[in-house]
């Protein structure tokens, strides 16, 4: 494992204390559902400590689960892109000829169109008025469906550089299978390059999420996600007057955050 | 370089025919697809609902549809937007301006800011001159392009600054690392050792040899500020581009998607190209 700086160590502990209270919020605010007519868009208070919303829905609760679904399932769609980029890129690099041309013009394809965009026309194709749950399933299954272009271009260039390694060359004279040499020697040498592909994924699922959810095509209501916490703040006045309205902006900028200073390695400067 | 730039016009044709051929597949396969609304009304008769399920007939098989839309491209007709309707190309008329200038300022106040951020950084070489504008440049990567957009809305300040706000934190973090290797590489050093003013090492010996890579930025800040500029268009309602893609997309209108994907693409691809074939003719001078 490689050497944590203190910025990188403190990023490790916050997102640990989100993810340990997002895993905890059925004990810490038990129902992001219920609603309490008595205490509509209610400021904060011992009972709610970020208040209620319009419904009388407890922002807390609901700040906690959207925090559960976006932390669990941008994992998810980044594990799944990362294995169909592992497929298409791999096989590419490693095959080569007429396969590798095939997938690098779909490659091109997919890149030609901004990713928001693919992703914006894809998703409302698919059916609308669904059941939440199936609203989430839906939703990261695409992010993990269509963001597997970037990381294979990545995957099928070290695989096409190992490839052509001279230990790689050497197994191949001393006769060993395809087979074996792609699950012996390959693919443990790729390991690095896929599981830096999947961590750069999860900030980019999470962020296109929340586009998507405040553009009202991502997770449906009542289940909270943070793109639809953000939804509320297209009324000015009211985060004015509420600023704890901010709070899933600035979880999600935090997360984000920390996610990105984790993925970071050096940054030199010349000196 | 003409064999390179019949090669990528090839590229960009096939790209663009497959992605539009592509695009109008997945409208016809989405649920609700044919579906029109007119249909529920009970003032019409069997003549006049079947004249209506004619209307979209040739939409149903995607083939003769893209092969239609084809032939009407080749004579200028874009097609209709029913969920609008009006003529495709008149709509296109109308948003493109729009959306084009706010992508040139968003694209360039990007790339300026970015860029700017960038020199000062590796030219100043101290701990404080990296860590501004990365915690700034890491700020905005954080951030979802529709909030930027909100905070914009809020400010009062136009969409177009908002996507500048959006590629800024790319260009920065590409144009750095592009400059820091350039410091290191052994002219530069002996450029300095030769006692070179800075200015001079950054101007001749930093900056021009890594003139292409940084017109490359061009190609990436397009499709960038391309994505930013939908949700954008959309929180602050300008009637762009973007606002439109969203609403096709909502509104399953086949041939507004259809030409949408298109010029997006073409768009992309053709920036794109020009920043390779810059690259290219650097490296054939070389």
């Amino acid at each position: 494992m490689r050497h944590l700086s203190g910025t990188q160590k403190a990023a490790l502990v916050i997102l640990a204390v989100v993810t340990l209270a997002s895993l905890a919020a059925g004990w810490l605010a038990p129902s992001y559902a219920t609603q309490f007519r008595d205490a509509i868009s209610a400021p904060p208070s011992p009972k709610f400590p970020l208040g209620t919303d319009e419904l009388g829905r407890d922002r807390l609760a609901r700040l906690l689960y959207g925090t559960r679904v976006s932390l669990l399932l941008a994992p998810a769609a980044a594990l799944l892109s990362t294995l169909i980029a592992a497929f298409f890129g791999g096989t590419a690099g490693y095959l080569g000829g007429h396969w590798e041309r095939m997938v690098t013009s779909g490659i091109d394809l997919f890149l030609s169109l901004p990713w928001l965009f693919l992703l914006l026309a894809v998703r409302a194709l698919m059916p609308l008025n669904t059941s939440p749950i199936t609203s989430v399933i839906l939703t990261f299954l695409l992010l993990g469906c269509l963001g597997w272009a970037s990381p294979a271009r990545i995957i099928r260039a070290g695989t096409r550089t190992l490839v052509n390694s001279d230990y790689l060359l050497q197994a191949r004279a001393s006769g060993v299978s395809p087979a074996r040499l792609f699950w012996r020697h390959l693919l443990p040498n790729l390991r690095p390059i896929l599981a830096a592909q999947f961590w750069i994924s999860i900030p980019v699922f999470i962020l296109s999420e929340a586009n998507l959810s405040l553009l009202g095509l991502g997770v449906a209501e009542p289940l909270p996600s943070w793109g639809a916490m953000l939804r509320d703040l297209e009324n000015y006045t009211a985060v004015l007057e509420n600023p704890w309205m901010l709070a899933p902006a600035v979880l999600l900028i935090a997360v984000v955050s920390c996610l990105q200073l984790l993925l970071r390695t050096e940054d030199p400067l010349p000196c | 370089m003409l064999s390179i730039l019949a090669r990528q016009f090839r590229r960009i044709l096939l790209t663009v025919l497959v992605g539009g051929l592509l695009g109008a597949t997945l409208v016809r396969l989405g649920p609700g697809f044919g579906v029109d609304e007119r249909e529920l009304d009970n003032r019409l008769n069997a003549q006049s609902l079947q004249a209506i399920r004619s209307e979209r007939a040739a939409e149903n098989n995607v083939a003769v549809f893209y092969w239609h839309y084809l032939a009407g491209l080749a004579h200028g007709d874009l097609g209709f937007s029913r969920s609008l309707n009006r003529p495709v190309a008149e709509l296109f008329k109308e948003r493109l301006p729009l959306t084009l200038v706010s992508l040139l300022y968003g694209v360039l106040g990007g790339i300026a800011f970015g860029l700017g951020l960038a020199l000062l950084t590796v030219a100043w070489r101290g701990p404080a001159s990296n860590l501004v504008p990365s915690l700034v440049s890491g700020l905005c990567l954080a951030v979802p392009a529709a909030v930027i957009a909100l905070i914009f809305l809020w400010m009062g300040a136009g969409g177009r600054w908002a996507i500048a706000l959006v590629v800024f934190p790319h260009v920065y973090r590409y144009a750095k690392n592009l400059l820091v290797s350039a410091y290191q590489s052994p002219h530069v050093l002996a450029a300095e050792a030769k006692g070179l003013s800075n200015l001079r090492v950054l101007v001749a010996h930093v900056m021009f040899p890594a003139a292409p890579q940084l017109a490359a930025l061009a190609g990436i800040s397009v499709s960038l500020a391309f994505g930013a500029s939908i949700p954008i268009e959309v929180v602050s309602d300008t009637p762009g581009i973007g606002q439109l893609a969203w609403r096709a997309a909502l509104e399953r209108d086949l041939p507004l998607l259809v030409n949408i994907t298109i010029l997006i693409a073409l768009l992309t691809l053709a920036v794109n190209t020009l920043a390779d074939l810059a690259l290219a003719s650097r490296r054939a001078a070389s």
